[in-house]
């Protein structure tokens, strides 16, 4: 028989070896060779990341993603928006990661009933059904030490015995009965500067992408309502579906009543008009000399833009020229590792202290006879700032509405490092 | 090791410990996640279908859907478990049943399947009803027939008012009956209305669907500015100014604010809907959403990119204020950078190429070399596309001619060739430049495309050009196909341009290609020969030949590879592939005219807006004081009325933001919904279990009944003793409470009990422990002997002229009242005496128990002995397989039992007929129409057809246009009850009263099949 099947069929999960670990089916069983085609691609690809998310077969469509060094690869059989599938698999995922707190071979594998159990009730017939942290863990009890401990004493089990009723309800995304002694709501404003910067240290293109990831423990049914000082700083903005739209449209407000747990609220991005300050500013002297098997290496690191804070956790990757072979460096501060096989250097500064700028130099030592590398490497540079929302964008107030308590409100502020690339 | 290992978790699942039987579970699951087959488990495994532990029967669950398709008929075994969770007080467990149940892909019970979904799409909570609408695409894959049957349960939900539905019924509507457009009229208003509060998933469904139905039956936007729209200037002069169908203004809208969503593949929908449907105007809101979504993973941007790539080449105005987004970094994929490289060509113009230009060069001194040689592609696309810097990027590939990396060199050599094309006068030092990178430069295709540009430019560079031709002659040998192609080429052009210089030279090449190993080269060779050098015999053709070398060729126009992508429907695999996957559905193109924009109008209300809370009020209350139900009916139409002021589409807009707020504050404050819903739980489950006390009020009195009939019947019980051994009867008048009807609340065991878990052996041994109980067959009515039919057990050839046949005597067997009875007649047609004959080695199925025949010592040539065995089949048509062995030799054997032949008579009067048919409506009820062929319309021939088919015992009827029919089958003592109606003519009508709904539905074909003959 030959129908219509639409959606995801199957999906197997494999390791960077090319072991296929686990399989699930929906629907009829989709023999495991299937996924030779997705192994002749990736050979293909040579790196992992050039893996085409999307391959045909002669009887069926993979879709991809790759994460956590774990390529899940679905089976399709017919037209299916190819973003449905890649969205799902990596709600899938991100479930993983909630329960086991990490999405690794070997925590799939520690947990493969919980995991069969939860893709069990995320797709029904290969259409998703429960993807909401909140119902899911209603319906399966994520792993706990001490849980496993009782559990294999008392033989009781992961699975709630009481039926979920968030799916039932105009909130799905919020479970029932929520009870805590605390009751604690808290925010924390991230936002991640990408930028390029080029030679000579003036910026091609730089942006603020901000995210409010929430932490919040309340009891009960709680409406809350975040205001900010400056709203009109968003330019874009993606929502929880929690978030009441026209309210936003309308006043600026996010107001909304809350997953319980953690989870991302909103992603907004920085309105582009608005300059970037950019906190660092790298000088650097990068060069091979011509019939030579070496070349010289120094990098300086400097505090620029930072609204007095401290930029911390500095870290500097670069990716070498493939002639390289070894780097003899010396840095004035933090560590430096070079990885003759990958050509990657790293070089992790940490803290940066305006009186004495950090600063790495050396020689770098090429193949002998290989003609010098034409092109320069990117500087990658990661960093962090406490207290600090880079746009300048503040939280005015939180109010609750619905509930008699007193919540513990706390807001945190923290600026990072996106893709943050120095071209040389 | 293998097999001992699955021994023991067999133990383990047959243990009555929980806890072992999860760790059981826990490790088969194991097993089916690794790809290890389990199959063998089946029968243990699905024994614990019903069992208590929520946990092992999820896993259960897991392992059913899995298996059940290789084990059909083990399969049907669970089946009335999920059907009792069908008729549970408990709407989530009528949903899981539902889900179960519909996941089984054993054909057999598609009418149970039909049945069920036709049920819970008429439940009362949403949630069972959007567990309907999953379970019709199930259904529809393993049965394409069920379609038209399908079609009208997806009309019935998708006027579902529910958010929870919706999502899910369009999907199966998208399944199902994509062509079914019409289903959608209706509905088009609300859906648009309801779509932000539906869940992502339903979202992107819904949204895709729109957008097809939108193509239908609204006029396109951009017709008046739609340049290539055919015979426009015709139509212009009759075609009205175009005004916005509302419903077309009401999808955009509605739709909007969904670009704000967290769900990428929400987004993308919503983009491709605003592209193919949205006025020119309006479609920029798309490209900041889109742009948002390659700060994504890796996999999202690259589909994001594809469907940038080809909205770019249309309209690229959206984009380009988000140039830089497309910037590349070093550390982007190979494919990613590929991608954002061709939407920064297509956005290229002349306002922002040196920009562009800028950054190209950058890229071109990159480590990753695919990407260089995309880039220069890219150089050399811009160039040809923008006039202005057309010098400025070929002196800019000329200095990457010197570059270190040959495949840089060879990918702009190919590029600055098709750029020489459009203006080669101007650029004969380039040529030159090119003409001495002969020596060095290896790559084929760069060579290749070098000659190619002498050749064709001779007369540029004259003086060059037989150089060259002298220095190829020497290495022809040497050369890849593609190059000595180009040598033949550059050969002939320079014999006819200059051929003093080099007669001899080509003469000399074409020789060499003369005796190429490849025959396309040697087949060049002769043929150019022939044109161009002037023998006798050559015809007209040489007068031509210059003109045919060294026509005036047109430059390639550099296209991307997106363009005309659009005409997939963006977002589709079909759109990323650039083919037609299987099951796509083609985006309709805009009608010249509108289709009547009526149909969407709802009848009741007016117009589309305001009266809507006002009809949907007067609904609702009628239907809340006809049942005390439906809370979340109720909360939609307060929510109704509560925006029942507004009368304008603006203020329809607040309503719904009101109601979100009314929403969350209802759930805050008193969390009314939810106490409302727990009443509503709690009133259902007593009014159930007051129903089933009834119903077992009920069982007790009919209990009591029967055995009043089964003690006066006990007189003539001996005079219907068949002869033989003495007869343990059947206890079939007895309700046990294990066999009480399936609502009762006493009911401890599950149907599947009664097939072989500890729990009903312990009830079985009760009524055979209790023989004074026990009555004489009086009940059981005559057998129909009719016609006893044979079957073959084993032929006379594959017996070795032992042949064997067997039929149903529809005599209760003698010792076990569970047991079919078997006559088995074995005639030995050898010319030896066969020596003990027997049954060996029986290997039942689960539950299942064969009593075998005694030995029969010798058997004489040409002698027929007859023996009876017995066999419990459990109810099911599974067939019972063993060996017959004789003194030498072992045959393998299996008897297969029609339906009709698990059940015996069972006498009734027509009031406690119709009293239990009453108790099995709904589920078990199946209904089937006849046609009674000419010769089986008379009474007898009707009761002969039936009673042959089955083992049933007729019931005296009033009606002279009934008959009805009663059984119970042997193993569980189920009920079966027959009833067919004459209608007029041949027509009829037969249903089947059964709690087992497996027998049930077979009995159903097994009758109709008889009544045909």
């Amino acid at each position: 028989m030959c129908f219509q099947q639409k959606m995801i069929h199957s999906l197997f999960l494999i390791n960077c070896s090319g072991d296929i670990f686990l399989e699930k089916h929906w629907k009829s069983v989709v023999s495991q060779s299937v996924c030779d085609y997705f192994f002749e691609a990736q050979e293909k690809a040579i790196d992992v990341e050039n893996v085409p998310p999307v391959i045909s077969t002669p009887h069926h469509y993979l879709i991809s993603i790759y994460r956590d060094k774990i390529f899940f690869v679905s089976v399709i059989q017919t037209e299916v928006p190819p973003l449905f599938v890649i969205e799902f698999l990596h709600r899938v995922a991100d479930t993983f990661q909630d329960y086991f707190g990490e999405c690794s071979e070997t925590a799939i594998k520690d947990n493969v009933v919980i995991v069969y159990e939860l893709l069990e009730e995320m797709l029904d017939n290969g259409f998703p059904l429960a993807t909401e942290s909140n119902i899911l863990k209603e319906l399966i009890k994520p792993p706990t030490i001490l849980r496993s401990v009782v559990n294999s004493i008392t033989g009781s089990s992961n699975v709630g015995d009481t039926l979920p009723t968030g799916q039932l309800s105009n909130i799905p995304w919020r479970r029932a009965g929520v009870k805590y002694t605390n009751n604690e709501a808290y925010f924390d404003v991230v936002e991640e500067i990408d930028a390029i910067i080029d030679k000579s240290g003036s910026t091609v293109f730089a942006e603020i992408q901000g995210v409010i990831d929430s932490c919040i423990k309340l009891s009960g049914m709680p409406d809350l309502s975040l205001s900010f000082m400056n709203p009109r700083l968003l330019d874009d903005v993606s929502f929880h579906p929690c978030i009441r739209f026209k309210r936003w449209e309308s006043e600026r407000v996010l107001s909304f009543i809350p997953p319980d747990g953690n989870f991302r609220l909103i992603s907004y991005r920085v309105s582009s008009q608005n300059l970037v300050a950019i906190p660092v500013y790298v000088k650097h002297m990068i060069s091979f000399k011509e019939n030579s098997s070496s070349g010289r290496f120094d990098v300086t690191i400097g505090p620029k833009q930072n609204m007095g804070k401290t930029v911390e956790g500095v870290v500097m990757t670069v990716h070498m020229p493939k002639a390289v072979l070894n780097m003899n460096l010396t840095a004035t501060q933090g560590s430096y590792t070079f990885d003759p096989v990958t050509k990657v250097l790293t070089w992790d500064v940490g803290k940066i202290t305006p009186q004495k700028l950090p600063n790495l130099k050396g020689i770098v030592n090429l193949q002998s006879g290989a003609p010098k590398p034409e092109e320069n490497p990117s500087l990658n540079i990661q960093f962090k700032i406490q207290q600090l929302a880079i746009s300048g964008l503040k939280v005015n107030r939180l109010d609750m509405y619905g509930e008699k308590y007193k919540p513990f409100k706390g807001v945190k502020y923290i600026t990072k490092a996106g893709k943050f690339q120095v071209r040389t | 090791t293998h097999l001992l290992q699955h021994d023991d978790l067999k133990e383990m699942l047959d243990s009555n410990k929980d806890s072992l039987k999860l760790e059981a579970m826990k490790r088969i699951v194991a097993m089916i996640a690794r790809g290890k087959n389990a199959s063998d488990l089946f029968p243990a495994v699905v024994k614990n279908v019903a069992c208590k532990n929520i946990e092992v029967k999820k896993l259960v669950y897991v392992y059913l859907v899995r298996y059940a398709e290789e084990q059909q008929d083990l399969a049907l075994l669970s089946i009335s478990t999920f059907q009792r969770g069908l008729k549970d007080p408990n709407q989530l467990i009528r949903a899981s049943a539902l889900r179960v149940l519909s996941s089984i892909r054993v054909p057999i019970i598609v009418p149970i399947m039909m049945l069920a979904i036709k049920e819970a799409a008429s439940d009362m909570s949403p949630y069972v009803r959007k567990t309907a609408a999953h379970a019709i695409p199930k259904l529809y894959s393993l049965d394409s027939d069920q379609k038209d049957q399908l079609i009208e349960v997806i009309e019935k939900l998708l006027a579902d008012k529910t958010t929870l539905v919706a999502g899910s019924v369009v999907m199966a509507f998208e399944e199902v009956c994509p062509e079914r457009i019409d289903l959608i009229h209706k509905n088009y208003r609300k859906l648009c209305n309801l779509l932000i509060d539906v869940e992502e998933w339903g979202q992107v469904v819904i949204i895709n669907m729109l957008t097809r139905y939108a193509r239908t039956q609204f006029l396109s936007p951009n017709q008046n500015d739609a340049k290539d729209a055919k015979a426009e200037a015709a139509s212009l002069a009759k075609r009205k100014p175009y005004v916005m169908d509302p419903d077309h203004r009401l999808l955009l809208r509605n739709t909007k604010p969904l670009l704000q969503s967290r769900n990428a593949a929400v987004v993308m929908a919503v983009a491709q809907l605003y592209f193919h449907l949205a006025p020119k105007a309006e479609v920029g809101v798309i490209a900041k959403a889109l742009v948002r979504l390659l700060r994504s993973h890796r996999s999202v941007q690259y589909v994001v990119l594809q469907n940038v790539a080809t909205m770019s080449i249309k309209r690229r105005g959206m984009f380009e204020p988000y140039l830089k987004s497309f910037y590349i970094r070093s550390t982007d994929p190979t494919q990613i950078k590929i991608l954002k490289l061709e939407v920064l060509t297509n956005l290229a113009n002349e306002t922002n190429i040196s920009t562009i230009l800028r950054e190209f060069q950058t890229y071109i001194r990159s480590m990753d070399k695919d990407f260089v040689a995309a880039t220069i592609q890219a150089i050399g696309r811009c160039a040809t596309n923008i006039g202005k810097v057309r010098d400025t990027c070929l002196n800019g590939l000329v200095q990457l001619l010197s570059n270190r990396d040959e495949l840089v060199v060879a990918e702009s050599v190919v590029v600055i060739k098709k750029l020489l094309q459009m203006q080669p006068a101007q650029h004969s030092e380039i040529i030159k430049h090119m003409a001495k990178l002969t020596d060095n430069i290896q790559v084929p295709m760069a060579r290749a495309s070098i000659l190619w540009l002498i050749g064709e430019y001779c007369e540029h560079v004259p003086k060059i050009a037989p150089d060259v031709l002298r220095k190829m002659a020497k290495s022809f040998t040497n050369e890849e196909d593609i190059v000595k192609l180009q040598v033949i080429n550059l050969a002939a052009k320079l014999y006819l341009t200059n051929s003093k210089q080099s007669k001899l030279l080509t003469q000399y090449v074409l020789n060499l290609a003369k005796y190429d190993q490849n025959y396309d080269i040697r087949d060049r060779a002769r043929f150019i020969r022939q044109l161009i050098v002037p023998t006798e015999k050559s015809g007209a053709l040489n007068k031509y030949a210059k003109k045919l070398f060294l026509a005036q060729k047109p430059a390639p126009i550099l296209e991307s590879s997106f363009k005309d992508r659009d005409h997939f429907q963006l977002g589709s695999l079909s759109h990323l592939l650039n083919t037609k996957a299987v099951g796509y559905q083609e985006l309709p193109d805009w009608p010249d005219e509108a289709p009547d924009p009526s149909v969407r109008n709802v009848e009741v209300r007016g117009a589309p807006q305001e009266p809507e809370s006002v009809s949907e009020e007067s609904g609702s209350s009628s239907s809340s004081s006809s049942s005390s139900s439906g809370s979340e009916e109720e909360d939609e139409d307060e929510e109704e009325g509560s925006g029942e002021q507004s009368e304008d589409k603006e203020e329809e807009e607040e309503k719904r933001l009101k109601r979100k707020e009314k929403e969350g504050s209802q759930k805050a404050a008193s969390g009314s919904t939810g106490r409302k819903g727990h009443a509503e739980t709690s009133s259902e489950e007593a009014s159930a279990s007051e129903s089933s006390s009834s119903g077992s009020d009920y069982g007790s009195e009919t209990e009591a009944k029967q055995r009043k009939a089964v003690r006066a019947g006990l007189s003539w019980g001996a005079v219907w003793r068949p002869p033989g051994p003495p007869l343990t009867p059947l206890p079939i008048s007895l309700s046990p409470p294990g066999l009480a009807p399936r609502r009762s609340p006493l009911s401890p065991t599950p149907i599947l009990g009664v097939l072989g878990t500890p729990a009903s052996s312990k009830g079985r041994r009760e009524w055979v422990g209790s023989p004074h109980r026990s009555l004489g067959p009086s009940q059981l009515l005559s057998p129909a002997f009719g016609a006893v039919r044979t079957y073959e057990l084993l032929h006379r050839m594959a017996g070795e002229g032992l042949s064997v046949e067997y039929c149903f005597s529809r005599r209760p067997f003698p010792g076990d009242p569970h047991m079919v009875a078997v006559q088995i007649q074995i005639s030995n047609n050898t010319d030896a005496e066969v020596k003990s004959l027997r049954v060996s080695e029986p290997k039942p199925l689960s539950g299942m128990r064969i009593q075998e025949f005694p030995e029969i010592e010798r058997l004489a040539p040409g002698d027929t002995v007859s023996v009876v065995m017995g066999i419990d089949f459990c109810d099911s048509t599974q067939a019972a397989n063993f060996q017959l062995c004789t003194h030498t030799r072992h045959f393998y054997v299996s008897i297969q039992p029609p339906v009709g032949e698990l059940m015996a008579p069972v006498f009734m009067s027509e009031n406690e007929f119709k009293k239990e048919q009453g108790k099995l409506m709904g589920m078990s009820e199946i209904t089937e129409k006849v046609t009674l062929p000419e010769k089986c319309r008379s009474d007898h021939a009707i009761v002969q057809q039936v009673t042959s088919a089955a083992n049933v015992g007729r019931v005296p009827c009033g009606a002279d246009n009934e008959y009805r029919f009663a059984a119970k089958t042997v193993t569980s003592g189920s009920l079966v009850l027959i009833t067919l109606e004459r209608r007029e003519g041949a027509a009829a009508q037969l249903i089947v009263n059964s709690e087992k709904m497996v027998i049930g539905t077979m009995l159903v074909k097994d009758i109709v099949q008889a009544l045909a003959q």
